[in-house]
C-alpha cells in the first residue's frame, strides 16, 4: 500500500499527467484511495497501469458502490494492484446520479483490464450502471427480463413471494 | 489455436491433436461476416446445463459446435443467485457472517474470514495469537477439505470413479473435525470479529495429530492412481493450457495461475494471520495445462498439512477472542454475577456493534484464488455495502480461453480443473 505522502505523490503526478482528473483522496486504515473524475477513468487508470514508477498491472476486483445519501451518489471502485511490489490501490470514480429514468455512464475499462467483462456486467445488473464500449453488456446474476437495480439503497430489501400451488391464485400479477 | 500453439509439446500423439484443432478461419467468424457455409462445416450451438452433472453446480454453457471442436463458448451464471450480498446490508454486522459463508460452499471458513478481516480493519481491531493459529488451522483444514471435493469430482468426471470414494472418506474426517471444535460440519460460523467463536476442546488436537499424520499416505495413494495413470494424462496433458500473461489480463488468481508459472499466493505475499511464521512453500506449475493444475492442487494438500503441523506445535495460550465488551460478546458465566455484562451482552444482541464510517478491502487467499471483501461502513450497525471478489467468478471467464480450439471432451476437463463452485459465483 502507499503511504499516506505517497498517495499525495501519486494524486500529484497523476494531475500533472491529466490535469483536474484527482478530485480529493483518502488514507485510512492503511489503504490508499484515488476519488476521480468518471470522465477521466480510463486516462487515470491507463496512467496507473503503464507509468513506470507505477505499474498497477493487475485489476483485482471492480465494485458498484451506492452511496445514498450523498452526493455524488454512486461510485465505481477500482482495487488495482502491482504484483511485483505488493502495493494495493483503490481508485474510485464518483458518478453523480443523472435523475429520472437515465442511468450513470462511465468508460468501460475493458480495453485496459480484460478480466473486468463479467465484474462490469455485475456492477451493472445490480446498481444499473452503464459501461460504456463493454462489448456484451447485459444482466448477469438476475434473471434477463428483470426490472429495477436491486442493489441500489433505495431498493428495498422485500422479496418476491414464494408461488407454492395453495397461493398461486393469491400471488399477484401471475395468475391472470 | 493461439491458446494452444505456444504450449510446449511432448509425446506424438499430442501433436497431431492439437494440430487436428486448426481448420481454416474460424467458422464463428465466417457466419458473423454472412457467408453461408457449407452442411459439413456449419455450427452447431448447444446448451451444456444448467443441469449436468460435469458443470459442477448450476452453470450453463452455450457451446457452438464445429463437430467435435468447440468454436465459442459462453458461460451462463445466475441460476442460484440469491441476493446475500443484499441481504447482508439488512443485517447487523455478526449477523451477517452466515450468509456469507453460504457463497462458496466449500471454502466457508475463508468467506468468514474475508468478511470477518475486512470488518477487523474498519474497526482496527487487533485479535489475539491463538485466535490467529486457530483460524489458520481452520482455513487450511479448510482448504484441504475443498481440494479434496475438487480431486474427488474432478476425476469423476474423467472416470475416475474410486478416486471419488476416497477423496470422499477423507474429506469426511476434516468435517468430523470441523464438528468437534465448531459444532458443525459445514457452515460452522466459527470465526467472529475479534477472535473465534470458542476454544478448541480437548482432544482436537490428538484428533488433528492422528489426520495430519495420515493425511499425507492418503495423498501418496492418490497419487499413486492418478499420477501415471495413461488415461488421465491423455485427458490432462497440454490440454487447455493458457499463458501465464493471458491469466493475468484476465484476472485469473489461485491455483490457475500458479500452474502457469506465476508464484502468487496471498498467504505469502501479504501474510496475514499466522502465516508469517510458519514455514511452507507455493507449488507452482510450468505448461499450465490440467495436469499442472493437479499437481499443484495436490501440492498443495501437502502443503497444507504442513502448515497445519506447524500451527499445533505453535499454537500459543491465552484468549482465543478480543476482550473489548463493545465489540465481543462477554463470557457466558458473567452475565448471571456482572450488570455490565448483561448490558453488554444485550446490546450487541438487540443491536449490534457500531463499526466508524470508512470503507476497506480485505483479501484472502481462498482455495480458489483470491477472495476479496469489500465493506463500506456508515456508522451504523449495519454495513452499508457488502460486495464479495470471488475467484470463481473471476477465473470463470478464462475457461473460454481455455476450451476454444480443444474437442468438447476436454471442455468438461478444463471446466473440472477450473474449479468453479456456482454458489460462490452467484452469492
Amino acid at each position: 500500500m502507499p503511504d499516506s505522502p505517497g498517495l499525495e505523490l501519486i494524486a500529484h503526478e497523476l494531475d500533472d499527467a491529466a490535469a483536474g482528473s484527482v478530485l480529493s483522496t483518502y488514507h485510512e486504515h492503511g489503504q490508499a484511495c484515488l476519488i476521480v473524475d468518471p470522465q477521466r477513468i480510463l486516462e487515470v487508470l491507463g496512467w496507473l497501469r503503464d507509468t513506470p514508477a507505477q505499474e498497477y498491472r493487475f485489476l483485482a476486483s471492480l465494485h458498484g458502490v451506492d452511496y445514498l445519501p450523498s452526493e455524488p451518489r454512486f461510485g465505481v471502485v477500482y482495487e488495482l494492484l502491482n504484483m511485483p511490489r505488493v502495493e494495493r490501490l483503490r481508485v474510485r470514480a464518483a458518478l453523480a446520479d443523472p435523475g429520472g429514468e437515465e442511468l450513470p455512464e462511465i468508460d468501460s475499462c475493458m480495453p485496459l483490464f480484460a478480466g473486468a467483462e463479467f465484474q462490469e456486467r455485475e456492477v451493472y445488473d445490480f446498481f444499473g450502471i452503464v459501461f460504456r464500449g463493454h462489448p456484451d453488456l447485459r444482466r448477469i446474476l438476475m434473471p434477463e427480463d428483470y426490472v429495477g437495480w436491486p442493489q441500489r439503497r433505495d431498493f428495498p430489501v422485500g422479496g418476491e413471494p414464494v408461488i407454492f400451488t395453495h397461493t398461486e391464485r393469491e400471488v399477484p400479477r401471475w395468475y391472470a | 489455436m493461439s491458446t494452444h500453439g505456444s504450449a510446449p509439446v511432448h509425446g506424438g500423439d499430442v501433436v497431431a491433436r492439437t494440430e487436428a484443432q486448426v481448420i481454416g478461419t474460424s467458422p464463428v467468424e465466417r457466419t458473423a461476416a454472412g457467408e453461408a457455409l457449407g452442411p459439413e462445416e456449419e455450427l452447431l450451438t448447444i446448451n451444456m446445463g444448467p443441469h449436468h452433472p460435469a458443470t459442477h453446480g448450476v452453470l450453463r454453457l452455450l457451446v457452438s459446435l464445429e463437430g467435435e471442436v468447440v468454436r465459442d463458448l459462453k458461460p451462463i451464471v445466475g441460476y442460484v443467485h440469491t441476493g446475500i450480498e443484499k441481504s447482508c446490508e439488512d443485517k447487523s454486522y455478526w449477523k451477517a457472517i452466515p450468509f456469507v459463508e453460504r457463497m462458496d460452499y466449500l471454502s466457508y471458513f475463508s468467506n468468514m474470514e474475508a468478511f470477518v478481516g475486512c470488518v477487523e480493519r474498519l474497526l482496527e481491531l487487533e485479535i489475539p495469537p491463538r485466535a490467529k493459529y486457530l483460524r489458520t488451522i481452520h482455513l487450511e483444514l479448510n482448504r484441504l477439505h475443498s481440494h479434496l471435493v475438487w480431486l474427488g469430482t474432478s476425476a469423476l468426471d474423467l472416470g475416475a470413479m474410486s478416486m471419488f470414494f476416497y477423496c470422499f472418506r477423507d474429506r469426511d474426517r476434516v468435517l468430523d473435525l470441523f464438528e468437534m471444535s465448531t459444532g458443525q460440519r459445514m457452515h460452522t460460523r466459527y470465526f467472529q470479529v475479534g477472535g473465534v467463536f470458542e476454544d478448541i476442546p480437548l482432544g482436537f488436537e490428538r484428533n488433528l495429530r492422528a489426520f495430519c499424520a495420515e493425511m499425507p499416505s492418503r495423498v501418496d495413494q492418490y497419487e499413486a492412481i492418478l499420477n501415471r495413470n495413461e488415461i488421465f494424462l491423455r485427458r490432462t496433458k497440454n490440454v487447455g493450457a493458457v499463458p501465464r500473461q493471458e491469466l493475468l489480463d484476465l484476472g485469473v488468481t489461485g491455483p490457475l495461475l500458479r500452474a502457469a508459472g506465476e508464484p502468487w499466493d496471498l498467504r505469502k505475499v501479504a501474510p496475514s494471520l499466522a502465516y508469517g511464521d510458519l514455514e511452507f512453500q507455493i507449488p507452482v506449475g510450468t505448461v499450465g495445462d490440467g495436469y499442472d493444475r493437479y499437481r499443484v492442487r495436490v501440492r498443495e494438500m501437502r502443503e497444507s498439512v504442513r502448515i497445519i503441523e506447524q500451527a499445533l506445535d505453535g499454537l500459543p495460550e491465552g484468549p482465543w477472542i478480543a476482550d473489548d465488551r463493545k465489540i465481543v460478546l462477554p463470557p457466558r458465566n458473567e452475565l448471571s454475577t456482572s450488570m455490565e455484562a448483561l448490558i453488554h451482552h444485550f446490546k450487541l444482541v438487540t443491536e449490534g456493534f457500531r463499526v466508524p464510517p470508512g470503507e476497506a478491502y480485505y483479501a484472502v487467499e481462498s482455495p480458489r484464488g483470491e477472495l476479496g471483501c469489500f465493506v463500506v461502513a456508515d456508522g451504523s450497525a449495519k454495513p452499508a455495502r457488502v460486495h464479495f471478489r470471488d475467484p470463481s467468478f473471476v477465473n470463470l471467464q478464462a475457461l473460454r480461453h481455455m476450451c476454444v480450439g480443444g474437442y468438447l471432451a476436454d471442455l468438461i476437463q478444463n471446466l473440472a480443473m477450473l474449479d468453479p463452485i456456482l454458489g460462490g459465483i452467484d452469492r
